[in-house]
Order: structure tokens, then C-alpha cells, then sequence
């Protein structure tokens, strides 16, 4: 039996098993929107933004680890979801993002709320795909969901016009797809994996550098058995947080601009770099031409070739998933008459200490006034380190990253390729959605928030019993913190003026507003947020900090890893 | 590649990202319609030449990337030209195509339109040797190439 493009759509969604499609509907749209309200097998999520839609499909995304649905209506309900797209493309997340289209006799004719979406957002996909005809429509959804999820995951975008939603064709959603021009590569040579090994068991100076894709690959056990079982320290990206348990004493906390002194100098002091599922960034390495100074050999795992000798030179490049590989690595660590070297080892470990006891975290907690990392770390204690934890872009989001540990994979999610203000909060909702008895909190700037405040009222209208830790000191702070160090103290527009009164703000949307003022408060605030009491509610605490905290170690632009300013 | 709508911008789109150089492009469909081959000349260090390739191979619509100046291999190239041919020009231009071995397709009282295929340097040393004040129109196709012998890409 034929049926209308709309309801295809809607069956290929619920034949993925799709939960939750985040969007907002427009005239391109209103086919499928109307299936929708047919319909109960997955819920809508009405987000109050097209870019709220796409970044809480982003944030389920990451929470859950399956692919994130987002679907807006055509122009500038596309535009809109651009930013989100490309916050997803840089972080390698699966989504898929279905727009509306005008009909196929007016594309190209500069009709009403026309824009060329495959054009616009070819940059920042994975892959698109406009769909020419009703019978296409359920091959090129099963394509695009398991494009976006296979091989280096990333955002797909399916644009659909209007009249192909009305037309008819035979239902029928293929059970496998074979794409002659797509065949990602997941297993890792043989050959390379043995050479690595050799060059780990025999490494004086090793250090293991992670990021994103381990977490992408649910590759978190199989890191935290092979560090334990080469006994070598463990640093991570920002977007690898919690892929390695941070309280052990194995791991040296974050590296990179704001990373820890211990992670950076062991990994510009190591002779063996093992990266996994980590692209050496510029936010990462510092400046490379001080980063090669030293010598040091590299192994390098991803399953994206283009990521391996991008922005450096590598020993033993490795494509595959992480998770497979470092199984492989396990195996053939275990079987191995060779061991690493203890006494290497334990020079090397000595030094790191060294570094560590540098203290590098350690701020001033003296006077009368609200220090944003106190915020964090009472915020860890209080949730027991076990929150997932979104955040925005900014000072808030380095302070969250250093001062919340992450024990667990998929707890922290923040913009860390595009650094996108306006995420924490859409993201949030996400991850609240993903795991609905989770505690999650957002941690944003008065900024950043401002950014995607209106879905205060998705909350609202979905019960998402959200924690916001605002940590407003009245600036854009990092703008702020450049200033001060670059420009001559020159706050230019980087001073938050004439901000709203957030705690009637969260009111005026039916939530819990608190604002805290003084550093003992702080902590009496937080308990009270997460009481029981408060746990159906979504509390948005406005803690007023210190404006001139800066965030520390610092790796200045253009300077190298060991050139860190520090407190 | 796909032969597919759009196919074509995911390429140029990608050059221009990422900041390579194109020297010339060239695509049509093969004897496989659904199928087309596009040569690219690029120009970049060993390291951007990789890049390149890879960052290709990413393109879902890319079904496969070879570089043929890696191996040996045949690089054609066509291009048109409308010379004045008045006066003494008429017969100069009559023999310096003979000489390149191009192939004279129109005519006018005033002018020739040359056709000529050579590798990349051939045409230009075409260009080179004729009076640059008789040039009135080229067009050029770009390169297309193919490995030589039993080096054959297929899908």
C-alpha cells in the first residue's frame, strides 16, 4: 500500500527506534508534523529555538550514545539549526537533522522561507542529502543513520521538500545498506597494533593522551584496564573527560590551554605519546614547533585516517576503533614475556609527582567574596562527583572541567571543537531526557546563558527538574581574561551590563530561582538544590563570583606546553 | 565518484575549506552512468598531498581517490584557440599549428580557431610560441589523466 512521504518519515523514525525528535515546526514541515500528532510511539520535543532543538538532540546524543533526531522547517528554521549542526560536526556526534524544504517546482525561485540547506550546511555535515522523490525517502533515512553513526560519527542532514511529504510511494525501510563509497575502516592493523605495543613496553617516559573518541567508542573499560596494566600515567582532552577515572592516581587531570602543569609537562617531557581517539587540536599541543622540540616517538589511534598525521608527524599510525584496538593492545600486552620498565617507571613517576605537588589548581580562597571554583568543587562534593554535567563556553566551562572530576564516560558534556555559547542549557535537556532519574546540571555564565534562555520553557513544559549553576561575575570572563593579559586591560564590550534578574527570571518561567551573594551561602545553596524537596523542580542558582578570577594554568596562544602561566 | 547532484560542490567545497589550490579540474560521467571521474591537479608538499587525499576519501560521494603522478601515467589536456589570421599571420598561424600538431576547426576571413591536445606544457608552450598580441580567445579543458600499462582504476 502506497502512503504519503510524512507518514514514511515518521515510520522510518519509529522503525530506528528513535525516542525523542527535538523541533519546531514550520510551514515545510507541517505534513510530517501532522503524522506526528498521530502518533505516540516517540515523543516531540518542542524546543523554543531551532538551535536549542538541535544542541538537546546533541546533548541526548552524548549522553546516551545513540543518534541524536532534530527536525526543523525550512529557511531560516535551517539557519537556525546551523550552529547546532556544526557544534555537532566538530565533536564527531551522531544526529540526525531532517529540514523541510519548499516544494520541488519553487527550489531555486527565491520562494518563502527558501534557503539552500544542502548548500549552506555541506561544511558542517557529515554528509546530506535532498530528497528528490517520496520513494527515496526511507533508503536515504536508513543512510543517513547509519552514516552518522558509523566510522567518525557526525551530524547528517536530510532536507526534505514539502511536496515529497505529500506525494506517495511503497513503504518499504531496508534492513541493511551497503554504500559502495562509504566502507569506514574499525578494525586496526595487526601489525601496527604489535609495533605499538613494542614501543610502549619499551618507553622510559610513557604518556597516554585520550580524547573524545574513546568516549565515542565506548572504549572507557577497555582504557582504564590497559592504563592499569601498563601502570603509565593518563591525560585527556577536554572532550575525553571521564573516559579515564579522574580520581585515580593514574590520571593527571586535562591537558592543553587550561590543562593541569602535570599533564602538560609529562606529555611535552615523555618519549612514548600514545594518543587515542584524540586529534592533537591547537588548543591541545600549544604551539607545535615548541611541542617538536622534544624528542618523542608517537603512536597514534583513530578511526579517522584524516586525523593521523594532520598536525603531526607519527611513529605508528594506527586507523581503527579505539575500543577494538586497545582490546587488541590488552591481549597482546597480557600475552607478552616483556614488561614495562619498573624502574624507568618509577623515575618517570617520581618527576610527575614532582610536578603534581606544583599544585597547580590551587587558588586563593581568602575574602568575602564567591570564588567560581569553590562553587565547583562543592558542587562535586554535593552530587557525589555522579551528575552529568553540561556546560557553555567560557571561563565556567575550563573552572568545570578542572575542578568537577569525572569518574564516568558520557557524564560531561560541553562545545569543546566549535565552542558554542548558548549549549549548556539545550544540551541539559538532552542528557535530563536520555536519563530521566540522572541529576543533571548545567553549568553556564550570565553570558552563555542568555544565549538560549528561552528553553527555560521546554523545562517548563517537560517537568526537567535541571540544576543551573550560574556562575555570573558580570563579565564575559574569558573575553575578560584575555584582555587583562593581551590587551592592556582594555575591557572592551566584554562587561556584562544591564543583566536581568535571574531569580525572577526562572520565576517568570515557573521555576526555582536562588542568588548568592556570599561565599558562605554557597554551600547551604547547593544542598538545598539538590534536596529531595527540589528534585522535581528545575533550580537555577545565580551565584555572583569574584570578576576578576582568572583561570589558571594557562598555556598563552602561540606559546608551548611547558610555558604555562601559572597562580 | 557518485554521479550525483551536488557531488561536484562537496569537491570544490572541500579545496576551498581547507585552503588547497586547484590548478584544474576536470569531471564528466563514465562508461558506468552512474558513475563520474573527476582529475584534479593540485600542487602542495608530500604532507598536504595526503591530507588531501584523505580528506577526499571522507566524502561519502568519493568512491575512490588514486594519485597518479605517483606511478606512471598519460595527462591530456584540450584546448581551443582563436588566433587573427589576417596578413602575414595567415600562413605563420597555418604552420605553428602544424608544428604543435593541432588541427585548425574554423575559420574567417579574419581569424583561425586551433585545436589543440597535449600535456599541460605542451599548450602552454603553444601559447608561448605564438605572437601574444594574435590571441584573441582560449578555452581550456583542464587535464584528464590515466595510469599507464595494466594500471587501471575501477570501482
Amino acid at each position: 500500500m502506497e502512503i504519503t512521504g510524512a507518514e514514511i518519515v515518521v515510520r522510518c523514525l519509529q522503525e530506528e527506534g528513535v525516542e525523542f525528535v527535538f523541533g519546531y515546526p514550520g510551514g515545510a514541515v507541517l505534513n510530517i508534523y501532522d503524522e506526528i500528532y498521530k502518533q505516540n510511539q516517540f515523543k516531540h520535543v518542542l524546543a523554543r529555538h531551532e538551535q536549542g532543538a538541535v544542541h538537546a538532540a546533541d546533548g541526548y546524543a552524548r549522553a546516551s550514545g545513540r543518534v541524536g533526531v532534530a527536525l526543523v522547517t525550512s529557511g531560516p528554521g535551517a539557519t537556525n539549526a546551523v550552529t547546532g549542526i556544526a557544534t555537532a560536526y566538530m565533536d564527531s556526534i551522531p544526529m540526525v537533522v531532517i529540514t523541510g524544504q519548499v516544494p520541488t517546482a519553487a527550489i531555486g525561485l527565491d520562494a518563502f522561507q527558501e534557503v539552500d540547506t544542502v548548500g549552506i550546511t555541506r561544511p558542517c555535515v557529515k554528509h546530506n542529502f535532498l530528497v528528490n522523490d517520496a520513494k527515496d525517502i526511507a533508503a536515504t533515512i536508513k543512510k543517513a543513520f547509519f552514516i552518522a553513526a558509523s566510522g567518525r560519527p557526525g551530524p547528517v542532514v536530510v532536507d526534505i521538500p514539502k511536496d515529497i511529504t505529500i506525494n506517495k510511494a511503497e513503504y518499504d525501510y531496508p534492513k541493511q545498506i551497503s554504500l559502495r563509497s562509504y566502507n569506514p575502516v574499525t578494525k586496526g592493523h595487526t601489525g601496527q597494533i604489535k609495533r605499538a605495543v613494542q614501543m610502549m613496553l619499551a618507553a622510559k617516559r610513557p604518556m597516554i593522551y585520550t580524547g573524545g573518541g574513546v568516549i565515542l567508542s565506548n572504549a572507557s573499560e577497555a582504557l582504564t584496564k590497559l592504563v592499569k596494566l601498563l601502570g603509565f600515567p593518563c591525560t585527556s582532552t577536554l572532550m575525553g573527560l571521564g573516559a579515564y577515572p579522574a580520581t585515580d592516581s593514574q590520571s593527571l587531570g586535562m591537558l592543553g590551554m587550561h590543562g593541569t602543569f602535570e599533564a602538560n609537562m609529562a606529555v611535552q617531557h615523555s618519549d612514548v605519546l600514545i594518543a587515542i581517539g584524540a586529534r592533537f587540536d591547537d588548543r591541545v599541543i600549544g604551539n607545535p614547533e615548541h611541542f617538536f622540540q622534544e624528542d618523542r616517538k608517537i603512536i597514534h589511534i583513530d578511526i579517522d585516517p584524516a586525523s593521523i598525521a594532520k598536525r603531526v608527524k607519527v611513529d605508528v599510525p594506527i586507523v581503527g576503533n579505539v575500543h577494538d584496538v586497545l582490546e587488541e593492545m590488552i591481549k597482546l600486552i597480557q600475552a607478552s614475556h616483556e614488561k614495562p620498565d619498573a624502574n624507568a617507571l618509577k623515575t618517570w613517576w617520581t618527576q610527575i609527582e614532582l610536578w603534581r605537588s606544583r599544585e597547580c589548581l590551587k587558588y586563593d580562597r581568602g575574602g568575602d567574596v564567591i570564588k567560581p571554583q569553590y562553587v565547583l568543587e562543592k558542587l562535586y562534593e554535593i552530587t557525589k562527583g555522579d551528575a552529568f554535567v553540561t556546560s557553555d563556553v567560557g571561563q565556567h566551562q575550563m573552572w568545570a572541567s578542572q575542578f568537577y572530576k569525572f569518574d564516568k564516560p558520557r557524564r560531561w558534556i560541553n562545545s569543546g571543537g566549535l565552542g558554542t555559547m548558548g549549549f549548556g542549557l539545550p544540551a541539559a535537556m538532552g542528557a535530563q531526557f536520555a536519563n530521566p532519574d540522572a541529576t543533571v546540571v548545567c553549568v553556564s555564565g550570565e553570558g552563555s546563558i542568555q544565549m538560549n534562555i528561552q528553553e527555560l520553557a521546554t523545562c517548563k513544559q517537560f517537568h526537567l527538574p535541571l540544576k543551573i549553576v550560574l556562575l555570573n561575575n558580570g563579565y564575559l570572563g574569558m573575553v575578560r581574561q584575555w584582555q587583562e593579559f593581551f590587551y592592556g586591560n582594555r575591557y572592551s564590550e566584554s562587561y556584562m551590563d544591564a543583566l536581568p534578574d535571574f531569580v525572577k527570571l526562572a520565576e517568570s518561567y515557573g521555576h526555582v530561582g536562588m542568588r548568592i551573594d556570599k561565599p558562605e551561602d554557597v554551600e547551604g545553596a547547593l544542598k538545598q538544590a539538590f534536596s529531595p524537596e527540589m528534585k522535581e523542580r528545575l533550580v537555577f542558582m545565580d551565584f555572583r563570583t569574584d570578576p576578576k578570577e582568572n583561570v589558571y594554568p594557562m598555556v598563552p596562544s602561540g606559546k608551548g606546553l611547558s610555558e604555562m602561566l601559572l597562580v | 565518484m557518485e554521479n550525483e547532484a551536488g557531488a561536484l560542490s562537496r569537491v570544490a567545497g572541500l579545496f576551498s575549506a581547507r585552503g588547497y589550490n586547484i590548478e584544474s579540474l576536470n569531471v564528466a560521467p563514465t562508461e558506468d552512468e552512474t558513475l563520474s571521474r573527476m582529475t584534479i591537479v593540485t600542487r602542495g608538499s608530500d604532507e598536504v598531498i595526503e591530507q588531501i587525499i584523505k580528506q577526499l576519501n571522507k566524502l561519502v560521494d568519493v568512491v575512490k581517490v588514486v594519485d597518479l603522478s605517483e606511478g606512471r601515467h598519460i595527462e591530456r589536456e584540450m584546448m581551443l584557440v582563436k588566433v587573427k589570421a589576417e596578413g602575414s599571420w595567415r600562413e605563420e598561424m597555418k604552420r605553428m599549428a602544424d608544428i604543435f600538431r593541432g588541427r585548425i576547426i574554423d575559420v574567417s576571413d579574419s581569424t583561425y580557431t586551433i585545436e589543440l591536445t597535449g600535456n599541460v606544457s605542451k599548450l602552454d608552450a603553444f601559447l608561448e610560441a605564438i605572437d601574444p598580441s594574435a590571441i584573441l580567445e582560449t578555452v581550456r579543458t583542464g587535464a584528464s589523466g590515466i595510469g599507464r600499462d595494466d594500471r587501471i582504476l575501477r570501482v
